[in-house]
């Protein structure tokens, strides 16, 4: 099996991450069955998955297209839009819930005027994204700044801390 | 082996150095202790040790998760005083205290003068650790550490010494159940998927942790890997399984990359892999990575994500024993149960049997979180009281408030009130008030929370989660969702209490899966306890824990207790 060479739908500037995408799925002996792995590749790759990029997996997997977005649509976790320059993610687990990160997301929400579908800031600085449960319930409320995790702010620190992004 | 030295003498090694040793520093690494500085904490009490000359006669290593994450970074030394083992630890240590640590421990052999040792604090004496046993020996990352503690000797004997029957036999004796939350018998789990012919047959580690509130697996998986592996090369020799799956969540990006490391340090050391000890056993073990669907918990959804496609159930039968990952009989266990198996097959079941109740054998990890002065992760024999739990180990609520009801199951559980603070933790007295065990997360509210509100918080989790696969889930969860809503918004109405119960009765008993079977039980359970509230808000429309928006409502009454954000 082999993977049509890259077409020039690839988006900007994606030649060297299309050729280190296809060698993600060699590494997979391009299989079927290994969608999901590909997919979390090229999310890593390119921080979102658009449309001609999900074409191109699918093309090289012997996968319909309806299957692939029907998958990366499914689960959370990959995103078919650009996201901001920097992201926090507020935990709305069960316990950080409880101490309060609802009003924190409130506060972020409101400071950067996102609410509804936009999650994004217009210039693409600042994503606010809320994430099931990170698993740090001993530290609750807990945020994620880029990659960086701090756990037990209040709503005030947290838009101070985000802020420090958009000086 | 392709190494030229036996475990024992890997172990023996090890252990040898350390006798040489002034002093061991083991600095908790997992999630809390990290997100304070851990890291810092730890390369300065290495640079310490170097610069006066310890480099060598010093251990200073990460370890596993402490548990009380509350008081990170936890440091703990070890050393010997006139030929007895002593041990201090150290609580909330930051880097001006690391530095008095390494300085007292390398130049006088002395704990640092006003830093108290907790080693003895009820938190971590009240407990008795199986799965977490190692926290504070072992290096995560460096095997030889974690077989110098055991590991991979259970395996050890199970291949040269016992039979794949024998092995059953020793589950089965142990009384193990899942830990995943169901609570089914291990042993039979085990003894179904032997009994079943096929070419080839698969062992799948569930680490899809996804109850909100929980984060047992993540702790285990990043603590101790090994444990796991070992668990599940067991299972694979029990049941005649040559493949192995650990899925984890991708939330869970450390635990990814330290089980990848555990997988590669154990194949080069002939651990997993082809021929191991010399047997004709093979196992191999690959890492598939979740993607954010709480649905895959569910084990047919889980098989289908592993198989590359969208997460959904199917109707069972046939189970997963029968016809699991491409059609082959696959065996399922959560990460935990797979963690609890190399010790039962070290020590016997019936050692593991004599822990615990009469139904509910061993021990449970639970993460104990919310309203509670220690929250962190803790590992309790079963039978133990809630009130045990919450006020000796937890240190009971801040502040002085009241303790109001503890939340377990997580979406899938229900919540208990006070009155059954005496009641003892097991899998059948949790199911008699109407919750679960579940996989171990424990949320502690006190009277600052809404059941009404952290009802809706649980069925909307639920209906954001749901797959759409089967109606009833999919239309129902919206349903009771926007009931729930409407009574926080003070516009409930007397009779949506009957409409919630009869909407309750029919995801639980026509959904597909446990994800819809089980999301009304939050909703049922705080009804059931709580009942005073929701007329509160219905009749009176007013939230009595002042926590709901009541928007609906022209004058919101006073809230009677103030919302703490700490």
């Amino acid at each position: 099996m082999n993977a049509e060479p890259a077409t020039a739908t690839a988006p900007k500037g994606g030649d060297k991450r299309m050729k280190m995408l296809d060698a993600a799925m060699r590494r997979q002996q391009f299989q079927p069955d290994a969608l999901l792995e590909v997919l979390h590749a090229a999310q890593e790759l390119y921080g979102f998955l658009a449309p001609e990029v999900l074409l191109h997996i699918g093309r090289s997997l012997k996968v319909p297209p309806s299957r692939v977005y029907g998958v990366a649509t499914f689960y959370n976790h990959f995103s078919l839009k650009p996201k901001g320059e920097h992201t926090c993610t507020v935990c709305m687990g069960t316990a950080c819930y409880v101490k309060g990160s609802g009003e924190i997301l409130e506060g972020l929400k409101k400071e950067f005027g996102l609410g509804g579908n936009r999650t994004t800031t217009q210039d693409g600085k600042v994503s606010v994204v809320v994430a099931r449960c990170i698993g740090a319930c001993g530290i609750a409320p807990a945020l994620v700044f880029d990659q960086e995790m701090v756990g037990g702010l209040t709503p005030k620190a947290a838009v101070a801390r985000a802020r420090r992004w958009t000086p | 082996m392709t190494g030229t030295e036996s475990l024992e003498q890997i172990a023996e090694r090890r252990l040898e150095a350390r006798q040489a040793l002034r002093c061991r520093v083991s600095v908790c690494s997992g999630l809390g202790c990290e997100s304070v500085g851990g890291q810092a904490v730890l390369e300065k009490i290495r640079a310490r040790m170097k610069e006066e000359g310890l480099a060598e006669a010093s251990e200073v290593y990460p370890t596993c998760c402490r548990g009380l994450c509350q008081h990170g970074p936890i440091v703990e030394v070890q050393w010997k005083e006139g030929g007895q083992p002593r041990r201090h630890l150290y609580l909330d240590v930051d880097e001006e205290q690391a530095e008095r640590i390494a300085l007292a421990h390398a130049r006088e052999g002395k704990p640092a003068a006003g830093l108290a040792s907790h080693a003895d604090d009820p938190f971590f004496t009240r407990q008795t650790r199986i799965v977490l046993a190692n926290a504070g020996e072992i290096d995560p990352e460096d095997i030889e550490s974690c077989i110098a503690a055991g590991a991979y000797s259970a395996l050890q004997k199970a291949l040269t010494e016992m039979k794949p029957a024998d092995v059953i036999q020793e589950i089965t004796q142990s009384g193990l159940r899942g830990r995943g939350g169901g609570g089914y018998p291990t042993g039979l789990k085990w003894s179904t998927v032997a009994k079943e012919q096929g070419a080839r047959k698969f062992v799948v580690c569930n680490g899809d942790e996804g109850d909100p509130g929980a984060f047992m697996d993540r702790s285990v998986l990043e603590g101790d890997p090994h444990e796991v592996l070992e668990g599940m090369a067991l299972a694979a020799y029990a049941v005649g399984a040559d493949q192995g799956y650990v899925y984890v969540r991708a939330e869970y990006p450390l635990a990814i990359k330290r089980l990848r490391a555990a997988i590669k340090h154990a194949e080069r050391q002939n651990l997993l892999g082809a021929h191991i000890f010399d047997t004709g056993f093979n196992f191999r073990v690959d890492v598939r990575t979740g993607a954010g669907a709480f649905v895959c918990g569910e084990e047919t959804a889980l098989i289908a994500s592993i198989e590359g496609s969208r997460g959904t159930p199917r109707p069972r039968p046939p189970y997963p024993a029968t016809s699991g990952l491409w059609g082959h009989p696959t065996l399922i266990n959560n990460v935990e149960t797979l963690a609890n198996v190399p010790a039962i097959i070290r020590n016997g079941g019936q050692w593991f049997a004599s822990i615990g109740t009469a139904k509910s054998k061993g021990t449970k990890v639970f993460a104990l979180a919310g309203q509670i002065k220690n929250t962190g992760l803790i590992e309790v024999p079963m039978g133990i009281t809630l009130r045990e739990i919450i006020y000796d180990i937890g240190g009971g609520i801040p502040e002085g408030r009241r303790f109001k009801a503890a939340q377990t199951g997580g979406p899938s559980g229900g919540c208990i009130p006070a009155q059954f603070l005496d009641l003892p933790v097991d899998y059948e007295s949790l199911q008699q008030v109407g919750t679960i065990m579940g996989s171990g997360g424990l949320i502690v509210m006190d009277e600052s929370s809404c059941m009404v509100d952290v009802a809706k918080f649980f069925v909307q989790f639920c209906q954001e989660e749901s797959c759409g696969k089967c109606i009833p889930c999919r239309a129902g969860t919206v349903q009771i969702l926007s009931i729930l809503d409407r009574i926080t918004r003070g516009q409930g109405e007397l009779g949506d209490l009957d409409r919630l119960a009869e909407l309750a009765d029919l995801l639980r008993s026509t959904s597909l899966c446990g994800l819809g079977q089980t999301a009304p039980n939050p909703v049922v359970s705080t009804i059931r306890y709580f009942r005073e509230e929701y007329v509160a808000h219905v009749v009176e429309h007013r939230c009595p824990a002042g926590v709901c928006s009541m928007s609906a409502v022209k004058k919101p009454a006073a809230p009677a207790v103030e919302r703490v954000t700490p």
